[in-house]
């Protein structure tokens, strides 16, 4: 590996050919500070415009300034990053972002979140010299996305998410010049878009540009409406990401906490959406082993491979996308879904309340959930099964908002019964988790024999395309797991042409799966956050004494007092969807 | 047009076409062809050069002169479009500028008949590398 | 048939015809009538000869004289001694400034010299979409001889010894660049031709073109062949329609011909050339963005490096050349590189054609070499000022160039003068200003430029560019403030230190250079709120003068505002709260009471 000798800032560094100068700097402890700038390591995701001029260093022989974030250290290069001319123009092109940039930082959702203003503080920024007229750009509120675009300052790191990383391909850059700004086409609404509200956009902008729907104000209404009995369900990767948002460190697992914070907020119940994933599992596995079986026997009719459907976003991606696939997925609903449908029938029956007095609210790492628990067809009469979806961060604006003192928190226990839950339905939040948790059980199902070791660790990591074969007693099954919509749809076009080896495929659309979900804290471009939030969710597994779903009791409760078995009528009627043509 | 296989051929190409434009140039063709050559750039199109080549074209013809009228690029004298060149056999090319329909009547009727020069004439202010 | 056996040719130039040039005309006409020449000599009035510095001008054919300064009291001496004695009046002939001899024959003149077309030699003498009529003109033949001849690294020597650099503003050497791509290691290569030519008032790519389409199709195939690309694209603005058909119509022709193809000349080499089209971006001329444009991504510029020549369209290395460059290299192929380099300055060599627009009589393209200085440019082939007025500056380089003042007339003119002088070439726009041009109001619209066609990628560009432009805009509004002047000049400063590509980085040299040469002008703007040129409306003031005005209420009806009052035949007066300063009142007194502050 050819090194390269060069010196930044007097002292001398040497680094691989290739480097940046920015990580060259970083590397002897240099702080070149940077904005548009976003690398999340190992995970092939950088986005690096060269756009927002923060980065700029004096470079000795060149005529201008040049980007860090982009400049490839050079052998003999002569780097000064805090010059006078290079702080100068720093914090001039910093002003020049301000000076376009509504000053609401009181009220903006991402007030104390908002790498613009961590910039400018760090920069001492207290005055404006150039100030002048400011973009004026129209909102746009979607199911769950909002954009305010005035806040944009053309950074791209969404475009990267939405074209490079999820090939969804809505956000780009239109217009010229002062009016250029990031947009669908026409300067449409999302929602006439084929977003998939994903949410990664909102997971990664450094300003107040792109948020979520909030949904916390309806919240706190329904808890204070004495009519209303409001239970509460939490998804897997919420207790894994939560702690972050009051100081605690990444991979923190708060699953205690958190229930009692819930439960101080006035939830009347307070539930686990991985009880809903154990249900999941059940419908979902069984789906797959009758599909499997057919396959077996020769059915030329059967689809295969199987493709998970728990992640919403995923959902909206093939309905738009490859509608003509619409019938190869799970028709299982996802876990929020299940959730939702048995606590307004089975759970509502149990306690006596009526549907319409019961409020469903889900605590979710992912803002395409806003999206699923609005469509149409998860409702029965104008009812939605859930009623709200909340993202982490929300919950950490509600827990704040009720002057809880998270962090002194005892660790309490889930309500029964639908609280109760197994490892395989906690690592549902990482991805892999889904198809991990689905062989746990098809596996016993179908050699009727107990599997030798729990772990499939083949089936974990965080490379975006994966795969394994599992060996079903002498039956290979092959298994694909995908995250990112951009993985997901080379395993799709490989299935259109006809060469996909695989029996079962794992989709998630975040990075990491839901570890990574546009509701989560925001990890500002630290993909080790997103890792160790990994380890929590395994760890949480671990420490389950179930982790096969069909060994949850309450499961089999539900089964025997409600569903009858997997994929009954019933069963189809409350825990299955179908799928629409959206393209 | 068969292919130019080779440099001779292309040699071979060049040599008889250059003496067909040659004839712009002195004008020794035994027949006494006049040429035209109407400045078709974007800037003599704009002023009007498409109606004066066809003009031309058509009055010569109607008045039974033998004349080559073909388009070229921009002379250069884009304040000055519709310009056009006009050779007459055995004399320098002269340059016209403004042609319009009226003032290419004047040209043929005195320039390219009588061999008078006509108001409007442009001096042809470079040189080329072919003299220098 | 009455033939003339002489021709007299009065100049009727704007400058000569200010200076009497018509009655020099009459005089001639009424002095061979004396003699009853009128039927053999012919006196005709022609368009400007581009020689107003020493106008009017008379010239007699067929000997070619040429008198300069003629008065019409000389008619009757130029007749009596040249047309009737045969005898030339030297006095009247042009002097050469440096052997101070008299020149009787014009082509005996510098200042016809002036002009050498090297890129434009086909342009207005070929028919374009006739490829023949351009293997008449030797094309074709360095094609040939680089293929049967000559290696590549040979050929790129050439044009390296040629000492030709890129005319599409930056002046690159092009031999070098050539020899990059041909380093850099591909399996594919592709020649590109930026013909997205934008600068405001330069056209010179669209005529070449236009008017010569094969001599770019010829130099393209030669760069593929030195640097080992069998792909060629030109980048071509969509609103070029002209120039696209005749492109279209040449690309045929050649592939007809075979000299476009698969083994080409019988010499192993397959080169084929595509048209790709622009939207008509200026931003797209920066060679990342145009790259990016032809993939059918957004067109923005990237940061370089990776230059094209390792990492161009499709990610291949690529060579990207600008048409007026191309133009030049079958000439330099066939008469050679010391023949191309022993015209122009020694860092800048042969020619550079010219786009003369602006307040000068004689606008078109021009082809000069390099080391010509503004003054043969502007007087000698621009034919000087229009309507006589005072020359101010020149603005060179478009929005990315600066102005040229009086004190630069004698300048040498190539790539580093210019760039010393706070402009630079650019494409070649050469738009000349007048004392009737205020210099912040002309910062102003290239600022505005500049403002449009920024593709918004980087801060300062995007921003940085608005906020220059709404201080000019406060400034020519009268409401600018002494410290703004600083404040353009800071912004600027940082503007170009740090914007991505070459549009911000060069975008306020217009600014930076008007500010440097017209302090006082911009002055005056801030403190007394005056704009001496009289063309920042908000600046100026309406008023009638009381004793001049008859009350004659022609005034009063044509104000669209109503600004105007007062009794017939008694003095009006203009109420300034509501004045628009539109200038109807002005142009429509009969009297002259209208005055202007």
């Amino acid at each position: 590996m050819e090194m390269i000798n060069l010196t930044i800032d007097q002292k001398p560094v040497v680094v691989r050919k290739g480097t940046t100068v920015l990580k060259a700097a970083s590397s002897i402890g240099i702080d070149i500070p940077t904005l548009c700038y976003m690398k999340l390591d190992d995970m092939n995701i950088e986005n690096k415009p060269g756009g927002c001029r923060v980065c700029v260093v004096e470079i000795k022989g060149r005529k201008n300034l040049a980007p860090a974030c982009c400049t490839e250290a050079a052998e003999g290069m002569e780097v000064n990053t805090h010059s006078i001319r290079v702080v100068n123009a720093r914090r001039t092109v910093v002003e020049l972002i301000l000076s376009d940039h509504p000053a609401d930082c009181l009220i903006c959702a991402k007030s104390g979140n908002c790498e613009l203003q961590d910039m400018a503080n760090h920069l001492g920024i207290r005055q404006i010299h150039y100030q002048g007229e400011q973009s004026v750009y129209r909102e746009d509120t979607s199911p769950a996305i909002i954009r305010e675009i005035n806040k944009c300052i053309m950074c791209r790191r969404c475009e990267t998410m939405c074209n490079d990383v999820q090939t969804v391909g809505v956000l780009s850059a239109v217009n010229r010049g002062f009016q250029a700004v990031v947009a669908p086409a026409f300067e449409m609404n999302l929602d006439h878009s084929v977003c998939t509200y994903c949410g990664q956009c909102v997971a990664v902008c450094p300003t107040g540009a792109l948020t979520e729907v909030d949904e916390t104000g309806a919240v706190i209404r329904a808890l204070s409406d004495l009519s209303k009995t409001v239970v509460v369900q939490t998804a897997p990767a919420v207790r894994a990401a939560l702690g972050e948002e009051f100081g605690m460190a990444a991979g923190t697992l708060v699953t205690g906490k958190m229930v009692a914070a819930l439960r101080r907020l006035g939830f009347d119940y307070v539930f686990d959406t991985d009880f809903a994933a154990d249900l999941t599992i059940l419908e979902e596995g069984t789906e797959l082993l009758n599909r499997l079986s057919a396959f077996m026997e020769g059915d030329k009719n059967v689809k295969l491979p199987i493709l998970t459907s728990c992640c919403p976003a995923w959902v909206k991606f093939f309905e738009h996308q490859f509608p003509e696939m619409k019938d190869i997925p799970s028709t299982a609903r996802s876990p929020q879904q299940m959730f939702g449908s048995v606590a307004k029938t089975y759970f509502a029956d149990k306690i006596g309340v009526k549907r319409e007095n019961l409020v469903v609210v889900s605590i979710m790492p992912c803002l395409a959930k806003k999206y699923e628990s609005s469509r149409p067809e998860f409702s029965v009469n104008g009812n939605p099964d859930v009623d709200f979806a909340l993202s982490t961060r929300e919950l950490a604006h509600l827990i704040n908002l009720g002057n809880i003192d998270f962090k002194s928190l005892p660790n309490e226990d889930f309500d029964a019964p639908l609280g109760e839950s197994t490892g395989a339905g906690v690592i549902f939040g990482t991805t892999g988790g889904v198809i991990e948790a689905a062989v746990r059980t098809a596996y016993e199902v179908y050699t009727g024999k107990p599997l030798p070791r729990v772990d499939f660790e083949e089936l974990r990591g965080m490379d975006g395309l994966r795969k394994a074969t599992i060996d079903f007693n002498g039956t290979p099954i092959n298994i694909g797991i995908a995250h990112g919509l951009g993985n997901a749809r080379k395993l799709l076009e490989d299935i259109q042409a006809g060469n996909s080896e695989f029996h079962a495929i794992e989709i998630m659309s975040c990075p990491g799966g839901c570890i990574g979900g546009g509701g989560q804290p925001y990890h500002h471009g630290d993909a080790e956050i997103l890792k160790k939030r990994q380890r929590a969710i395994y760890s949480e597994d671990k420490n389950k004494t179930l982790r096969k779903s069909h060994e949850n009791p309450y499961i089999m409760k539900l089964y025997e007092e409600f569903l009858g078995a997997p994929m009954s009528e019933k069963a189809h009627h409350l825990l299955h969807t179908r799928y629409f043509d959206r393209s | 047009m068969n292919k130019i296989k080779n440099l001779a051929d292309l040699k071979k190409l060049q040599s008889e076409v250059q003496s067909k434009i040659k004839l712009r140039e002195k004008g020794d063709h035994p027949d006494m062809l006049v040429q035209i050559k109407v400045s078709m750039a974007t800037c003599g199109i704009a002023s009007g050069a498409k109606e004066t080549m066809a003009y031309l074209i058509e009055e010569l013809e109607h008045q039974g002169i033998d004349a080559l009228v073909t388009q070229t690029g921009c002379m250069g004298y884009c304040y000055a479009e519709p310009t056009i060149e006009l050779t007459i056999p055995g004399q320098p090319p002269v340059v016209y500028g403004f042609v319009s329909k009226a003032k290419a009547l004047e040209i043929i009727e005195k320039h390219i008949k009588l061999n008078q020069l006509v108001d409007g004439i442009i001096p042809v202010a470079y040189s080329t590398i072919d003299n220098h | 048939m009455a033939e003339y056996n002489m021709h007299i040719l009065v100049c009727g130039g704007t400058g000569c015809k200010a200076s009497q040039s018509e009655l020099i005309k009459a005089n001639f006409i009424t002095r061979l009538n004396e003699y009853g020449l009128g039927d053999e000599i012919q006196v005709i009035m022609t368009g400007c000869f581009g020689f107003c510095e020493k106008g009017p001008i008379v010239k007699i054919l067929p000997d070619n004289t040429f008198y300069t300064q003629v008065t019409p009291e000389d008619v009757p001496e130029i007749v009596d001694e040249h047309i009737i004695k045969g005898r030339k009046v030297e006095r009247l002939l042009y002097k050469d400034p440096e052997t101070k001899e008299f020149v009787g024959d014009s082509k005996g003149m510098d200042f016809y010299k002036k002009q050498i077309r090297i890129a434009l030699r086909n342009c207005g003498f070929i028919n374009p979409e006739n490829i023949e009529e351009y293997i008449g003109r030797d094309g074709y033949a360095a094609l040939g001889t680089c293929l049967s001849e000559k290696t590549p690294d040979e050929v790129i020597g050439i044009i390296k010894d040629s000492g030709l650099r890129g005319r599409g503003g930056g002046g690159f050497p092009t031999g070098l660049k050539w020899e990059l791509t041909r380093k850099s290691v591909g399996d594919q290569k592709y020649v590109v031709c930026n013909a997205d030519e934008g600068d405001p008032g330069a056209f010179m790519d669209r005529s070449i073109l236009e008017g010569d389409p094969h001599s770019v199709l010829e130099a393209m195939a030669i760069c593929g062949y030195c640097i080992g690309a069998d792909k060629g694209l030109i980048y071509i603005r969509a609103e070029y329609p002209l120039a696209i058909e005749r492109l279209k119509v040449a690309i045929i022709q050649a592939r007809e011909y075979g000299l476009l193809g698969n083994d080409i000349l019988g010499a192993g080499f397959n080169f084929d050339v595509e048209i790709r089209y622009g939207a008509g971006a200026f931003v797209c001329g920066e060679e990342t963005a145009l790259i990016h444009s032809m993939e059918g991504k957004r067109g923005e510029p990237t940061v370089k490096p990776p230059f094209p020549a390792e990492k161009g369209y499709n990610g291949k290395p690529t060579n990207v050349n600008n048409v007026e460059t191309f133009a030049n290299i079958p000439v330099i192929i066939n008469k050679g590189a010391a023949w191309f380099s022993s015209i122009g300055t020694a860092k800048s060599k042969g020619t550079k054609v010219f786009a003369l627009a602006g307040k000068i009589n004689n606008v078109g393209l021009i082809e000069v070499p390099m080391g010509i200085t503004l003054r043969e440019i502007i007087y000698d082939i621009g034919g000087g000022i229009k309507d006589g007025r005072e020359f101010k500056a020149v603005q060179t380089g478009g929005p990315s160039g600066g102005c040229l003042t009086r004190s630069f007339l004698d300048t040498p003119i190539d790539y580093d003068n210019l760039l010393a002088a706070g402009s630079m070439m650019g494409s070649g726009g050469m738009i000349v200003l007048d004392d009737s041009d205020c210099m912040v109001a002309i910062a102003k619209f290239y600022l505005e430029f500049t403002l449009d066609e920024s593709c918004g990628k980087c801060t300062p560009c995007r921003i940085g560019n608005k906020r220059l432009h709404e201080i000019l805009e406060k400034i020519t509004e009268g409401n600018g403030k002494v410290e703004d002047l600083d404040r353009l000049r800071m912004l600027s400063t940082v503007i170009k230190d740090t914007s991505l590509c070459g549009l911000g980085q060069t975008s306020p040299n217009p600014v930076l250079s008007t500010l440097d040469h017209f302090h006082d002008e911009y002055l005056a703007h801030v403190t007394s709120h005056k704009c001496v040129a009289g063309q920042c409306k908000a600046l100026m003031h309406y008023s009638i003068d009381a004793d001049q005005c008859t009350g004659c209420t022609l005034c009063f009806r044509n104000c669209p505002v109503g600004a105007i009052s007062g009794e017939k035949r008694s003095p009006h007066y203009i109420d300034q709260s509501l004045c628009i300063k539109c200038g109807l009142c002005f142009t429509k007194c009969k009297f002259d009471a209208v005055l202007i502050a």
